[in-house]
């Protein structure tokens, strides 16, 4: 303790108390943006009470105005080291046509995995059900009650009922969106198990859908199973994936295959790719879900080509998107 | 606790200066938590009543608004909140804790989207199991989706400044004279003990008679042994005088009245 604390209190409390006034404003108005004159101040002093908690450190041992200082340069040190996003004007258009697709070809071997284990996982579910039917029930949970009977009575009593006998269209149409959402979340957030349930997930959606597939086909009712899924299912299948690719590039992030770099720094790296893939599936689940609600449920054998290719269509679209937009940009880049 | 837990963060600023900033621990979390459900929970009965009257023209419209926006709440609170009030929520305000980024500096959009999304994980199986467990055993005390997010919940603690001349009032420093023996004990006493002294002083009447004396004993055997000043000082000086003389001399109180 060789520094006089009263004279060094005396002659830097003006400066703190100065800082301690800036630092409040700031606070109570986040989005006030500082002139140059008020920015170098602001650093003068930051850099005034950094030096200061040094000497305190080196000089004296008062406890008290080293959690003071430390207060003090802690929030200061967070304001001027911004991360710059906060001030950056979001673009929603550049971002879908760019950002988008360009984030979703970054990691197509993630996507790809997705996809395949999702695709082994339905000729799975098909294998077991052609090998015995009588499976069927304890492959196909019970909140699909509607799908536990026989394919073609349901065919015939669905294109029997009234057009508008589905009165809640749009109560319908917001729970598949919310829970359909919820399962793209649940894909990319179970990537933090080293991207096993995720692999897990994809799959048993995999044995689901291939299991009914199954089942549709064999008792010849292929068409209406295309149009039934294929308006909604083009788009919703996909997102399911990209959901699932999310979670793959946080598994692989986890690993750590191939660098050097630690978790967190791997995790920096990839965070904005895994927000820019799960907002991107959720704007599909948003779709699809108005899709499945007003079309898909529709029935009748003279709607069944319009919608066949309706879905043929959203699904080329879909490619398209996935596979061009953004290019001209990305080559501009480089 | 997992091995090398940690109560704070300690930051290393590329002007070499290093501070430290107070981290969460799960119960505080936990409390901040449940006002932010009350507040959740307030805006689901605030959405169905404005949409009780929708539901005059339309149920099937109102029922379906009535659960987009209970999902884009549940979704959007955390996110809408720790954005605009720089990694705040409600009950984080209350609690007086705030959302940082690990390095000590402020939240990315994306940071703050994906702890909320994480969320889904970190609730299961119920009441934030998972997230609590995580946070219990984390060094720093972090659910999965702070692990993913890079991000760290802290005490945001504003410091007054220390009033020394108040505790310190009344004391008479006889140490005044001896200004080379003073500076001696400045320089020999750490920041660590500095405190033991000063605690001691602001607690003394808290303590029972006895309790008092024996404390105020120790610690004025304490600083003797680190500096010995002469008897005309100390002749007749109590233990508690002792080490109130000592708090004055760190300080560099001149006299008090």
């Amino acid at each position: 303790m060789i520094l006089d604390l009263d004279v060094f209190i005396e002659t830097e409390r003006s400066f703190w108390d100065e800082l301690q006034v800036m630092l409040k404003r700031q606070v109570k108005q986040p989005d006030r943006r500082l002139s140059m004159d008020e920015v170098r101040r602001f650093q003068y002093l930051y850099q005034r009470a950094s030096a200061d908690l040094v000497k305190i450190n080196t000089f004296a041992g008062d406890v008290e105005i080293k959690a003071y200082l430390e207060s003090l340069v802690a929030r200061s040190y967070s304001q001027l080291h911004e991360q710059g996003d906060r001030h950056t004007r979001l673009s929603p258009l550049v971002w879908l046509w760019v950002t988008f697709p360009q984030t979703f070809r970054r990691h197509w071997r993630a996507f790809a995995l997705s996809f395949g284990t999702f695709l082994v996982g339905s000729g799975f579910g098909a294998g077991m059900l052609a090998s015995d039917y009588e499976i069927k029930s304890d492959l196909i949970p019970g909140q699909f009650g509607h799908l536990s009977g026989k394919p073609s009575e349901r065919v015939s009593m669905e294109e029997n009922q009234k057009f508008d006998y589905f009165e809640e269209r749009q109560t319908f149409s917001a729970t598949l969106m919310a829970n359909n959402i919820k399962v793209s979340y649940m894909a990319m957030v179970m990537g933090f198990s080293y991207g096993v349930f995720t692999v897990i997930m994809m799959f048993y959606n995999g044995v689901l859908i291939g299991a009914i597939a199954f089942d549709y086909v064999a008792d010849g009712q292929g068409v209406f199973l295309l149009a039934w899924l294929l308006p909604h299912g083009s788009i919703e299948l996909p997102a399911i994936f990209i959901g699932g690719q999310a979670g793959l590039v946080l598994g692989r992030a986890m690993f750590g295959w191939g660098t050097n770099l630690r978790l967190r720094q791997r995790l920096r790296l990839i965070r904005a790719d895994l927000i820019t893939l799960i907002v991107g599936a959720s704007l599909m689940m948003v779709w699809a879900g108005l899709i499945e609600s007003f079309l898909s449920q529709y029935h009748g054998a003279a709607l069944y080509p319009g919608k066949i290719i309706f879905g043929a269509i959203e699904l080329a679209a879909l490619i398209l998107f996935l596979s061009l937009a953004g290019r001209k940009r990305a080559k501009g880049n480089l | 606790m997992a091995l090398g837990k940690t109560s704070e963060l300690k930051i290393l600023t590329p002007e070499g200066v290093e501070f430290s900033l107070p981290l969460a621990g799960p119960l505080t979390r936990c409390v901040a938590w449940a006002f932010d459900l009350v507040v959740i929970v307030a805006l689901f009965q605030l959405i169905s009543q404005v949409l009780m009257i929708l539901s005059l023209v339309s149920r099937d419209m109102s029922t379906a608004l009535m659960v987009a926006l209970q999902f884009v709440t549940l979704v959007g609170y955390g996110i809408f909140f720790e954005w605009f009030w720089r990694g705040q929520t409600l009950g984080k305000r209350i609690m007086s804790l705030q959302v940082i980024d690990e390095r000590g500096l402020t939240l990315k959009l994306n940071q703050i989207i994906l702890r909320n999304l994480f969320r889904v994980l970190d609730s299961l199986p119920m009441f934030y199991m998972v997230g609590g467990l995580a946070c219990l055993f984390s060094a720093r005390a972090q659910r999965l989706g702070d692990l993913a997010a890079g991000t760290l919940v802290i005490r945001r603690l504003v410091v007054a400044e220390p009033e020394i001349d108040e505790l310190l009032e009344g004391n008479e420093n006889s140490f005044q004279d001896y200004p080379r023996l003073q500076a001696r004990l400045r320089q020999r006493v750490s920041p660590q003990e500095v405190r033991l002294a000063v605690d001691a002083v602001l607690r003394r009447n808290e303590l029972s008679l006895e309790a008092r004396l024996r404390v105020f004993e120790q610690l004025a055997d304490f600083f003797r042994a680190k500096v010995e000043f002469p008897d005309e000082v100390t002749h007749g000086l109590s233990d508690e005088q002792y080490v109130r003389n000592v708090v004055a001399t760190l300080f560099n109180r001149k006299m008090s009245k």
